[in-house]
């Protein structure tokens, strides 16, 4: 996502390159579909049309309007920008602890791992104090499990901690 | 009329005091759902979704649509008191409805949208009652190639009455085709598309599509804007809503000119989006007060709202009779059907008797409630925005996972609900569309379904599609909208040209 060509005191990242970007990895995963479809077949066989048959055109369509929009991305004014570097710091405040959170899930359960979410959400961007912080996040979970596991019986993912509890 | 018997018949089924108590839960839900950044009606319905699959349908269905005209409701509260839509379709709201927050007159602007989407809705549900079972009647004798040509001209509306380039909204659209395509292939069994992985074998399900694109989407969106949440105080009493209730009925045309252009783009998948601002921008070029619209008038709350919830509410029209829903959430109901083991089309009007009209019943009862929860609770649900985003925001994620895991009781469904969360992200800054993506990624079996057997009777001639006077007229109707945009673009250009000249 960062365009080299610019200064390092530059506000943000231009719209043009990630633009470029993003018609490129929509042209790949068209690219994709098309050579997907190829090894299951796209010809017409003993049931009619074989599986790859409607997925290779989709495929093929994907890849002339991504390289349109790539063409288009092109003619976009260099001095447009997509955010300011500070709003990206704010989104990937956001993200990195979700990608955390999600790789953590399979692994400690649902609710040990939403409370590490939401504590470290309090802390790290609502500056709450830990008394406060610590309360609503081994709360909030506990209300979660009760509103899934007793009233809806819906089981989420459990981790250690809830075998320990005999849960 | 049968149709008004059918309908009675519907209110017989629903009321009952289980039933109306979901509708309570359901507009309080979808109001919530609706204020708050990041839960919308699309997503609200799919985190909900899989946790209805042990009610009987029609509670059900009566309780996710209630959420959803919940939402319709909850985004003109964040817009007139905050200045912020909550969903889309409020942002034409946001023009003259936050004007008037800020002279005073917040009650009057809110008054005026709750009711006025309730007549929008209102009118909507006229409209399916009298019309889905004739079109419903009438799209039973459709074929595969006639089911195909109404596939083709929904997404070609998007293509041509969507305001992105035309190249992104096939892009987004077509990847959700593509999308759709993998795992099994529904016509002959077979794998496709998954390259080996095991956990690709199922495919993509839609329901953690639109959790990821619409709900992690927008709180990062959210969160890239930084949003402080100021508000104006509500205001709102019996008093004013009376005052205001009584000055209504002056701007009686501008709301029936509103109704129309909602439900006509409700049906065609156009959204409540586009006919909001059509008919924000239609009010405002011929109303008398045209230079004051955006200083705060009501007329400007009011034609907006209206086109809004009309479309919202229309968008189930083609949903229930032919089983192609003209928004997002009708998308997400529609796969909420078929996971209840209903086939939506023409023939739920004749083998789903008490649940179809259950459902049209339930949606006049459902926006009486709403309009009575909502004009008392204001109050409440703009307190909710007060609490702040550092604990909002976590809350919401983990409401997103839980709705992205219970779909397939999988943890991978959670990794993958990120990814189109970042995808939503840059899809979204880079105006691509995520409603025709969404759409795909539902009705992509069922259109390539009925393309290939199309093909298939027809021996691989592509003529099929324009076989009958029926298949040949939706297909040109289809064709037309695609190329909307070149169409009207030169119509304008003949038109100045004339006008230039006389």
């Amino acid at each position: 996502m960062s365009d080299p060509s610019r200064s390092p005191g530059s506000p943000g990242p231009g719209q043009r390159p990630v633009e470029m970007g993003v018609a490129l990895f929509v042209l790949a995963l068209g690219a994709i579909t098309m050579i997907g479809s190829l090894q299951v077949g796209i010809g017409w066989g003993a049931e009619g049309p074989k599986s790859g048959f409607f997925p290779f055109w989709v495929g093929l369509i994907i890849v002339l309007a991504s390289a349109r929009n790539f063409w288009r991305a092109l003619e976009i004014s260099p001095a447009r920008m997509f955010a300011e570097w500070s709003q990206i710091a704010q989104v990937r405040k956001v993200v990195i602890p979700m990608a955390i959170y999600v790789a953590l899930v399979p692994f400690l359960g649902i609710y040990v791992s939403s409370a590490l979410l939401i504590a470290g959400f309090m802390r790290w961007l609502g500056r709450y104090g830990w008394l406060m912080t610590l309360v609503i996040s081994i709360v909030l979970p506990i209300l979660i499990y009760f509103t899934f596991e007793d009233w809806f019986l819906v089981p989420l993912p459990k981790g250690p901690l809830e075998d320990w509890l005999g849960l | 009329m049968e149709g008004i018997g059918d309908l009675l018949h519907g209110f017989g089924v629903v009321l009952s005091w289980a039933n109306f108590l979901y509708m309570l839960i359901g507009i309080t839900l979808g109001v919530i759902i609706g204020v708050l950044p990041g839960l919308g009606g699309a997503n609200g319905v799919a985190i909900l979704l899989p946790l209805t699959f042990s009610m009987p349908p029609t509670s059900a269905i009566i309780l996710l649509s209630c959420i959803y005209w919940g939402a319709l409701f909850g985004g003109a509260i964040t817009s007139i008191l905050f200045n912020i839509p909550g969903e889309p379709w409020s942002v034409a709201t946001t023009f003259d409805g936050h004007p008037m927050a800020q002279k005073g007159q917040a009650g009057e602007a809110l008054t005026a949208a709750f009711t006025s989407s309730f007549v929008g809705a209102l009118f909507a549900v006229i409209v399916i009652t009298l019309a889905a079972p004739l079109v419903a009647k009438f799209a039973l004798e459709f074929g595969p190639a006639e089911k195909f040509s109404v596939f083709f001209l929904a997404f070609c509306s998007f293509v041509g009455m969507g305001k992105e380039p035309p190249s992104k909204t096939i892009a987004a659209m077509m990847l959700g085709f593509a999308l759709a395509a993998v795992g099994t292939d529904t016509v002959t069994g077979g794998l496709r598309l998954t390259f080996g992985s095991t956990e690709l074998l199922s495919g993509f399900d839609f329901l953690v599509a639109v959790i990821g694109l619409f709900g992690i989407g927008e709180i990062l969106l959210t969160m890239e804007e930084g949003l402080s949440f100021k508000g104006k105080a509500t205001g709102i009493n019996p008093t004013v809503v009376l005052q205001t209730w009584k000055g209504l009925p002056r701007y009686w045309f501008t709301s029936l000119r509103a109704c129309i252009i909602g439900c006509w783009m409700g049906i065609t998948p156009a959204g409540a989006t586009p006919a909001s601002f059509m008919s924000y921008g239609i009010a405002k070029r011929s109303s008398k007060d045209g230079e004051k619209f955006g200083t705060g008038v009501i007329e400007g709350v009011i034609a907006p709202e209206t086109a809004a919830h009309a479309a919202g509410t229309s968008a189930l029209l083609p949903m229930l009779a032919l089983g192609v829903p003209g928004s997002p959430t009708a998308a997400v109901l529609l796969g909420g059907l078929l996971i209840w083991g209903l086939q939506p089309g023409p023939l739920l009007f004749v083998e789903q008797k008490d649940f179809v009209w259950g459902l049209i019943a339930s949606m006049y009862l459902g926006n009486v409630v709403g309009l009575a929860v909502v004009l008392t609770m204001v109050p409440m649900f703009a307190a909710i925005l007060r609490v702040p985003f550092g604990i909002i925001a976590p809350v919401i994620l983990v409401i997103c996972a839980i709705g992205a895991y219970t779909v397939h009781n999988n943890t991978f469904d959670v990794t993958m609900m990120l990814v189109f969360g970042v995808v939503g992200y840059f899809f979204k800054k880079c105006n691509y569309p995520l409603a025709p993506l969404v759409l795909a990624i539902v009705l992509g079996d069922k259109a390539e379904e009925a393309f290939r057997q199309s093909l298939l009777l027809s021996g691989g001639s592509i003529s099929v599609f324009w076989s009958s006077s029926l298949v040949t007229t939706i297909m040109a109707l289809g064709l037309v909208a695609l190329l909307w945009g070149g169409i009207s673009r030169a119509l304008n250009r003949a038109f100045d040209r004339r006008s230039r000249t006389a």
